[in-house]
């Protein structure tokens, strides 16, 4: 599939938001942050950023982005339009959360509620990004359970990392200790996860064959001899994207190492080796780091996977 | 609605292809473009007609496909692919917007051009590479099944056909209700055994391809696989001299 | 609309939207096959083109090319205005002028001509469909230096056809697809009679009770359906025929009852070495030849209708020692030498193989016969109860006949026909009106007049019998421009256009003083040798002036051959003029009756464009051709060329057009002229037909009906019954002549090859050019192909069709790619003596592994058709012409033969052999500019890439009820029970 900048964008950036709004719910339903005004303005205002810039980016790469609200129609049937649902009745109880922590100064009680029914919605939210992929059966890299699992522990992973930066900054220390324990158990999580991924789609699995795209198989092994254009198409743009093994060999590293090890490595410093000045540093760098990684990741996430439509212009099974 | 029709379409119209006869000629892609471009999904747009990347809309492409079963049968197989007009159509149940329908009285799978956001989604659910999406225009596009030909009262009769079936130069193409066992499309795809592409997908495509042929390569006729000489003299000299006064009978 | 977000909005679909204002009728012309086409007319556009149903070419198909009609007509490359060459040629400089000034300059330098010595011009049209009327202008003109393109294209076809059976493929004749069990089909990609091929191969396969064969070093297009393929070796097709003639032969699989009635096989040949007529047919008082009759024990005249004759046996007869040519021909195939062993390692085809196919057909022809209760009368007046057939068809083209042996190879695939009485019988290879002619017609060459300003007394091109026919000057020599009909190519019944530059430019056999040329893209793909060519083109002498003084050129096109013209004579699209398909040029025929049809004028040109032919009368007028001007001498087709369509007459009563004749047009063929006759033909869909009746729609060479009846319709001169020439007798006279018999002799230089390729027999030899190089250093076959879906260089022009194909590769088998560390898109040099062309690789299977392959034309130069400088046509595409050529290595007497067959002058594309290299790194880039470009020059057309969008229709609100559409429905209806018969979506029961 063609990595779309926009679409990964989108799902990192909002992926990141979201994950975000579920640990400030936690907090304030634990109680381990008080209402701060300063706190509330740079978390939620990091994290509706990452959200809002995230959903307004996904459509950019539509044809007609006036038209985007008729997107909202078919929740009955499309995990897309359930999508755009979801996000926006989450933004009612994570707009009301984030109101009452920095206007009202209420983290507690109805507002902790709030935040927890926002904090459901956001996974929801995530939860319908990742059955938008992870439904395509055409696309079997996506099309299996370690779609939907990667984008829900990649979300709040991205969001403890970012949540762990401020709750250090601000220097809420106990806080910052629940997060670093989430950071580095989800940051676990998540590279078991994609591991796990990466194990299933090159497992050798098959959907489907040029054979049985073409209704040859019975014939032999079925190769292309002729295409119907000699110049590229939409398709072949949009759908036969293909990553050169060799750069995916690369770029796989390169997700793990930014996106899960080093930023597990910076976080473990500042559980006990750093501190102060110098474990916020480490933390932004973690932060960078996982969000770079995470970009690759992506990346890869599309342009490894392989759409059934390849199997007309020569790829043998996907 | 992108909810699939509840009950089986009233009709299920789809076109039946025959890999056989197919000769690869393009005809049917051409003609498609032809009658489309000014048709319901007007324009099919060409991107650089005459400039380094000729490129456009095409609601039905022709590829070529060579098989080999490793024992030294080989064919050449022409193999035109449009959209199959599933049952279960996976373009239209991701449609956000509703814009991708299946139409309850014959099962065409359309898209509304007017409300279409151009997500693009459709075009990653369906598995046949039926969706083309209209980059200049900003939304998607398909093979109509000719909706606005098949019934057009403006058209003779001998016109009221997909653009694709009527112009086959060797008549591979044909076109009919494939939920009514009894129709003739039907028939012909049950005497020739035809198939649905991918039916792992689960799609439940309507359309059908007609496998090609078992080749005839003389082992399995009535000919022998030689003649019978009826002199082996050097040089047919003995036919010869028998000829000589041979009359006719 | 509503703003609801949560709403679904449904979509009311126009189920009939208003198509057009208009339809129109007229006939394609994106390539030759002539379909029916209705155009539908929007706001005086072009909303649709689709297949006329009821015409008989094409029953409602239409190709990819007929169906891109629409990007043809809007194509920016259209010229726009008459051009004069102000640059040097090739620089494409030119000032745009007025029609009357381009007219009055042509009349300058075409009068100027005819006055000083008419035959200085040379008047070659390329893709004429009008050949009766540029002949018969070339003949008023007085120049005997005329042909079309035909020399290049398929003249071994037409030649070895006409002389041996009276008629050919394509146009001449076609398989009776309907009714054959078994196909055999030679060398065709997509061929002239496109559509109906592929109607008929699908009808033959959906029937699913016959075999189809088809002989091709490549397995695309028709080859990949046929059940058999037949990957053989180039230029050997001869060798495979021979072994399949040998193994009838040899197992008496001959139809000799069909030989005795129909053909020269008895027919009693002097046999007698050395005498003057050694070889010729004896023949009584009366001119007829003599056949053995076994019955009376004697001679009898080969035209009795009751004999029974001797087909071997040496007999003294009239005190000459005789045999009848059947033996010769027996003789020469049964020699162990054309064996299905013998042939296999030169040809690629086992033995085994070879021997089967044999078997297949002699089991189709003579178990599987098609008998047609259909009571019928033979030329000699007997009745017949049934039509028998042996149903075994063939079919055949340019690969048989783009080889320097190809006019052998094509007579052996007519003889093989012959022998097994498959011709012109249910399930066989049938003749299309009208044709049968006698083998060959009876029209000579026109000889030349040395007189200024004097016709010639007959058409410049037509069929020699003896050397007396021969347009050669005492001393032997060629009097023609191209050199056809001399010593060199004596049969060149089509002119050889291909050497026109190349003698016109060295002046051999003398220079000329205008070249007149329409639609042939001569400085590119109808060249065999292109950068020598564009040299020819713009030679100078010492004088600095150009060897052929002055070019006058109509194309409709900014093609790579305008830039080297001088006068440039703008034309009209196929859907913006008039047109005559007809019966005394080539008509669209079927086996089933005779038909013509006309193009109308659909649509207004936007530009200061001429109809060629209207424009060739005004110049006739101009010029004051007899013919084309009255007593007064005022222009006698004042309304162009569809004046002259409905009132000019070849002889009373024959004109263009053979419908609708007579003042009422009641009449057809023969009849006065008729005002009103292209009504007549726009009313019927632009096309005439008259199916003949059943009782003479088979045997039409012996068919006492048919012959009568062709002759009433001015098709046939007499109504004699058309003998098969197995053996030909004009062969043999020029052999004769050349061992040294009779008046006129072949000069000293050019007798072994008369004596060696004018044997009376087929014979096969190794393609010269491949001969020359055929050896280790270039051991890979180079063909190309014509894409289904692109026409010449037409093809690269439209908008749609360049979507398809712009970039052709080199098609390699995957063991040569091994050979070569070749993989898929890897770049490779094509190369051969006389330069390299370069291509991106594509390997496959399906291909002779001793042969590469590409599709033809697609290669453009920078500059031309309208096309960006960095188009793939230009970057990537490559032509194969680069490297062929027109002319072979001189012989030790430092003569150089034209790189064609040596009895018809057919140019011999596919002889070429090259080797492969594979490109060095720094090579393997798009090619650059191979020739510098052409500075561009397209119409002001802006096509935007949005066509259509302003003409959609509004609805009129009904649904018309749906009706089935079967594919192949006849066909189907007689394999599957439940399907009806009928035609697609018409079931006959309805009608
Ligand atoms: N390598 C290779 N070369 C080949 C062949 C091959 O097999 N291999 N095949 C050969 C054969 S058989 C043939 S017939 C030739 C064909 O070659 P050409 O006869 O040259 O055919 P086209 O390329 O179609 O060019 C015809 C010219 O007619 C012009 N034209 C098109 N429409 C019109 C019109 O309406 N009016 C006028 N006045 N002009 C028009 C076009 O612009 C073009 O310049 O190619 C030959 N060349
Ligand atoms: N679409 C389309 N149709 C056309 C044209 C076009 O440009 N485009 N051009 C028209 C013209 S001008 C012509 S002349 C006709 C030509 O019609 P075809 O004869 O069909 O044309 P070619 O492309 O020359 O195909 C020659 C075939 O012969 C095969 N071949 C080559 N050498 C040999 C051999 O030695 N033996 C055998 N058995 N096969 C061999 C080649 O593989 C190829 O398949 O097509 C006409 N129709
Ligand atoms: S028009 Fe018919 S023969 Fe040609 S590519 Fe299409 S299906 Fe095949
Ligand atoms: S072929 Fe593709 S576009 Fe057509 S209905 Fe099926 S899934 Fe949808
Ligand atoms: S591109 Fe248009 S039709 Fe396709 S899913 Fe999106 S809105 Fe629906
Ligand atoms: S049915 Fe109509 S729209 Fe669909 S491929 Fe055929 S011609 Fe094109
Ligand atoms: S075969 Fe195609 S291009 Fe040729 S005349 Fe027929 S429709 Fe036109
Ligand atoms: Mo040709």
């Amino acid at each position: 599939m063609h990595p779309a900048k926009s679409v990964i964008f989108f799902t990192t950036a909002s992926g990141a938001g979201y994950g975000m709004m579920v640990w400030l719910a936690v907090l304030a339903a634990l109680g381990l942050v008080p209402a701060d005004m300063a706190f509330g303005l740079f978390a939620f205002g990091i994290g509706f950023t990452l959200i809002v810039g995230g959903l307004l980016s996904s459509t950019f790469h539509l044809g007609h982005p006036e038209r985007a609200w008729r997107a909202f129609s078919q929740w009955r049937s499309s995990w897309l339009s359930r999508e755009g649902v979801s996000s926006v009745v989450a933004f009612l109880p994570l707009g009301l959360f984030a109101l009452s922590w920095v206007v009202m100064g209420e983290n507690g009680g109805n507002a902790a509620l709030l935040g927890l029914v926002g904090a459901a919605m956001s996974l929801l939210t995530v939860f319908t990004t990742s059955m938008i992929y992870a439904q395509l059966k055409t696309i079997p890299a996506w099309h299996n359970g370690w779609t939907v699992a990667g984008y829900l522990v990649l979300g709040p992973m991205n969001g403890a990392v970012i949540v762990l930066l401020l709750a250090q900054a601000f220097g809420y220390a106990e806080a910052a200790s629940l997060l670093r324990m989430a950071a580095l158990g989800l940051l676990v999580a998540a590279l078991l996860v994609k591991l796990a991924y990466w194990a299933r789609i090159h497992g050798g699995r098959v959907t489907s064959t040029a054979g049985s795209a073409t209704g040859l198989g019975h014939l032999g092994k079925v190769t292309m001899s002729a295409s119907p254009h000699d110049t590229d198409n939409y398709l072949l743009r949009e759908m036969g994207f293909r990553v050169a093994r060799k750069h995916a060999a690369k770029l796989r590293p390169i997700a793990i190492v930014a996106g899960f090890l080093l930023p597990f490595a910076l976080i473990a410093l500042t559980h006990s080796i750093v501190g102060g000045n110098a474990a916020v540093l480490a933390l932004a760098l973690a932060w960078l780091l996982c969000q770079v990684g995470l970009y690759v990741e992506r990346w890869l996430f599309f342009a490894e996977a392989k759409h059934a439509v390849t199997l007309y212009y020569g790829e043998q099974a996907v | 609605m992108t909810c699939l029709p509840k009950n089986p379409t009233e009709k299920k119209l789809g076109l039946v292809i025959d890999l056989d006869i197919c000769v690869g000629c393009h005809a049917c892609a051409v003609n498609c473009k032809e009658w489309n471009t000014a048709g319901k999904s007007a324009p099919l747009t060409d991107y650089d007609p005459y400039g380094k990347k000729p490129d456009g809309v095409w609601f039905n492409r022709i590829h070529t496909y060579e098989t080999d079963d490793g024992q030294g049968n080989g064919t050449t197989v022409h193999f035109p692919r449009s959209c199959l007009h599933c049952e279960d159509a996976p373009c239209v149940t991701v449609c956000p917007t509703g814009a991708s329908y299946k139409r309850t009285e014959d099962g065409i799978v359309l898209v509304n051009e007017d409300i279409c956001i151009g997500c693009k989604l459709c075009s990653w659910a369906c598995p046949y590479g039926a969706r083309e999406y209209d980059e200049a225009e900003g939304v998607m596009k398909k093979c109509t099944l000719c909706v606005d030909k098949i019934y057009n009262e403006n058209l003779p009769e001998t016109s009221r056909v997909p653009a694709c079936v009527s112009t086959c130069p060797a008549g591979a193409r044909s076109f009919g209700d494939l939920g009514d066992p009894d129709s003739e499309v039907s028939k012909l795809v049950a005497a020739r055994g035809g198939v649905e592409l991918m039916p792992e997908q689960g799609t439940k495509p309507v359309n059908r391809y007609l496998p090609p042929r078992p080749r005839k390569k003389g082992e399995e006729g009535k000919a022998p696989r030689m003649l019978n000489h009826s002199d082996d003299s050097a040089d047919g000299a003995g036919l010869i001299a028998r000829w000589v006064d041979k009359i006719l009978s | 609309m509503g703003l609801n977000p949560f709403e679904t909005v449904k979509e009311e679909v126009g189920l009939s939207p208003k198509v057009s204002d208009e339809v129109k009728t007229s006939t394609c012309y994106m390539c030759a096959c002539r379909c029916g086409i209705k155009v539908h007319l929007k706001n005086g556009q072009i909303r649709y083109i689709e297949g006329n149903p009821d015409h008989p070419v094409n029953k409602g198909v239409l190709c990819a090319k007929g169906s891109s009609g629409i990007m043809h007509q809007y194509a920016p490359a259209k010229l726009t205005k008459p051009l004069l060459r102000t640059g040097e040629r090739g620089s494409g400089e030119f000032k745009e002028i007025e029609w009357d000034e381009a007219l009055e300059l042509a009349t300058e330098w075409l009068g100027d001509v005819r006055q000083r010595d008419p035959g200085k011009l040379a008047f070659f049209t390329g893709r004429d469909q009008s050949q009766s009327l540029t002949g018969w202008w070339a003949t008023k003109f007085g120049t005997h230096n005329f042909a079309a393109h035909g020399g290049f294209c398929s003249v071994n076809m037409a030649g070895g056809g006409l002389y041996t059976l009276g008629g050919a493929f394509w146009e001449f004749g076609e398989p009776d697809f309907e009714r054959t069990k078994y196909m055999m089909m030679f060398g065709v990609a997509d061929d002239h009679d496109s559509n109906p091929i592929k109607l008929g191969l699908g009808n033959l396969k959906s029937r699913g009770d016959a075999k189809f064969v088809s002989v091709n070093p490549i397995r695309t297009g028709y080859s990949a359906i046929a059940d058999e393929w037949v990957g053989i070796r180039p230029g050997t097709d001869g060798l495979f025929i021979f072994a399949l003639i040998h193994e009838l032969l040899r197992a008496e699989k001959i139809d000799f009852a069909s030989l005795a009635r129909y053909s020269n096989a008895p027919w009693l040949v002097i046999r007698e070495e050395g005498a003057a007529d050694n070889g010729l047919f004896l023949r009584n008082e009366d001119g007829h030849p003599l056949v053995w009759d076994l019955a009376s024990g004697g001679p009898v005249s080969g035209m009795a209708a009751e004999f029974s004759p001797a087909f071997a046996g040496e007999r003294e007869v009239l005190g000459r020692t005789v045999v009848p040519s059947f033996q010769i021909l027996a003789e020469r195939y049964m020699s162990a030498e054309f064996s299905p062993e013998a042939v296999a390692e030169t040809t690629g085809i086992p033995a085994e193989v070879t021997r089967r196919i044999a078997a297949e057909i002699a089991e189709a022809a003579f178990e599987q016969e098609v008998v047609i209760d259909q009571p019928w009368t033979d030329a000699w007046g007997r009745k017949h109860e049934k039509m028998i057939g042996r149903p075994v068809a063939f079919h055949a083209m340019r690969g048989i006949s783009a080889h320097s042996n190809g006019f052998h190879t094509c007579r052996a695939i007519h003889i093989l026909q012959a022998l097994i009485g498959s011709v012109d019988t249910p399930g066989g290879w049938r003749y299309k009106p009208p044709f049968p002619k006698p083998a060959p017609p009876g029209i000579k060459p026109a000889f030349p007049k040395a007189e200024a300003a004097t016709p010639l007394d007959g058409p410049p091109l037509g069929f020699p019998r003896s050397p007396d026919d021969l347009v050669v000057d005492q001393h032997g020599d060629p009097l023609r421009i191209d050199k056809a009909y001399s010593w060199e190519y004596p049969l060149a019944l089509h002119g050889m256009m291909h050497m026109v530059l190349h003698n016109a430019a060295k002046q051999d056999p003398y220079g000329i003083d205008v070249l007149f040329m329409f639609m042939a893209n001569m400085a590119w793909n109808s060249s065999m040798n292109i950068p020598e060519t564009l040299g020819y083109f713009t030679k100078k002498d010492e004088n600095g002036e150009y060897v052929i003084p002055k070019i006058i050129y109509s194309d409709a096109f900014w093609s790579e051959t305008v830039p080297y013209c001088d006068l440039i004579l703008p034309d009209t699209t196929y859907l913006e003029r008039h047109d005559a398909i007809s019966m005394l040029d080539r008509p669209i025929s079927t086996a089933h009756g005779a038909g013509d049809s006309i193009r109308q004028p659909v649509i207004e040109p936007d530009r200061d464009v001429r109809p060629f032919q209207t424009v060739l009368l005004d110049l006739g007028a101009r010029l004051g051709l007899p013919g084309m001007v009255n007593e007064d001498g005022s222009p006698k087709y004042p309304g162009g060329y569809a004046d002259y369509i409905v009132n000019h007459e070849r002889s009373p009563g024959i004109g263009p057009l053979a419908g609708w004749r007579g003042t009422d047009g009641e009449k057809e063929g023969v009849g006065e002229v008729n005002p009103n006759q292209l009504e007549r033909y726009i009313e019927n869909g632009c096309f005439w037909s008259q199916d003949l009746p059943h009782s003479a729609q088979y045997f039409k060479h012996s068919n006492r009906e048919y012959l009568d009846h062709a002759v009433k319709m001015g098709w046939i001169g007499h109504a004699d019954p058309i003998t098969f020439h197995l053996y030909n007798e004009d062969l043999q006279r020029f052999r004769l002549a050349a061992q040294g018999h009779g008046e006129k002799q072949p000069p000293e230089q050019h007798r072994t090859r008369i004596e060696t390729y004018f044997d009376p027999l087929p014979i096969w030899y190794q393609p010269f050019l491949e001969a020359e190089e055929g050896g280790d250093e270039f051991p890979v076959h180079a063909l190309s192909q014509r894409p289904m879906h692109m026409y010449h260089s037409w093809g690269s022009q439209n908008a749609w069709l360049r979507q398809i194909t712009s970039a052709n590769k080199l098609h390699v088998h995957h063991k040569l790619a091994a050979k070569h560390d070749l993989k898929d898109d890897d770049y490779v040099w094509i190369q051969n003596s006389r330069g390299r062309v370069k291509a991106q690789v594509k390997l496959v299977d399906g291909v002779n592994e001793n042969v590469v392959w590409t599709w033809n034309a697609i290669g453009k130069r920078k500059g031309a058709w309208g096309l960006d400088k960095d188009s793939p046509e230009t970057t990537k595409a490559f032509l194969l012409n680069h490297i062929i050529t027109e002319q072979l290595a001189p012989g030790a007497d430092g003569h150089a033969y034209s790189n064609s067959d040596p009895v018809t002058g057919q140019a011999a594309w596919y002889d070429l052999r090259v080797q492969l290299q594979k490109c060095a790194p720094e090579d393997a880039t798009e090619e650059g500019a191979r020739f510098a470009p052409l500075p561009d020059r397209t119409s002001k057309v802006v096509n935007k890439g949005r066509y259509g969008a302003q003409l959609t229709g509004e609805d009129t609100g009904g649904a018309a009820p749906l009706r089935e559409f079967i594919g192949q429905r006849s066909a189907n209806a007689s394999a599957i029970p439940g399907i009806r018969p009928g035609r697609g979506n018409q079931v006959e029961e309805d009608a």
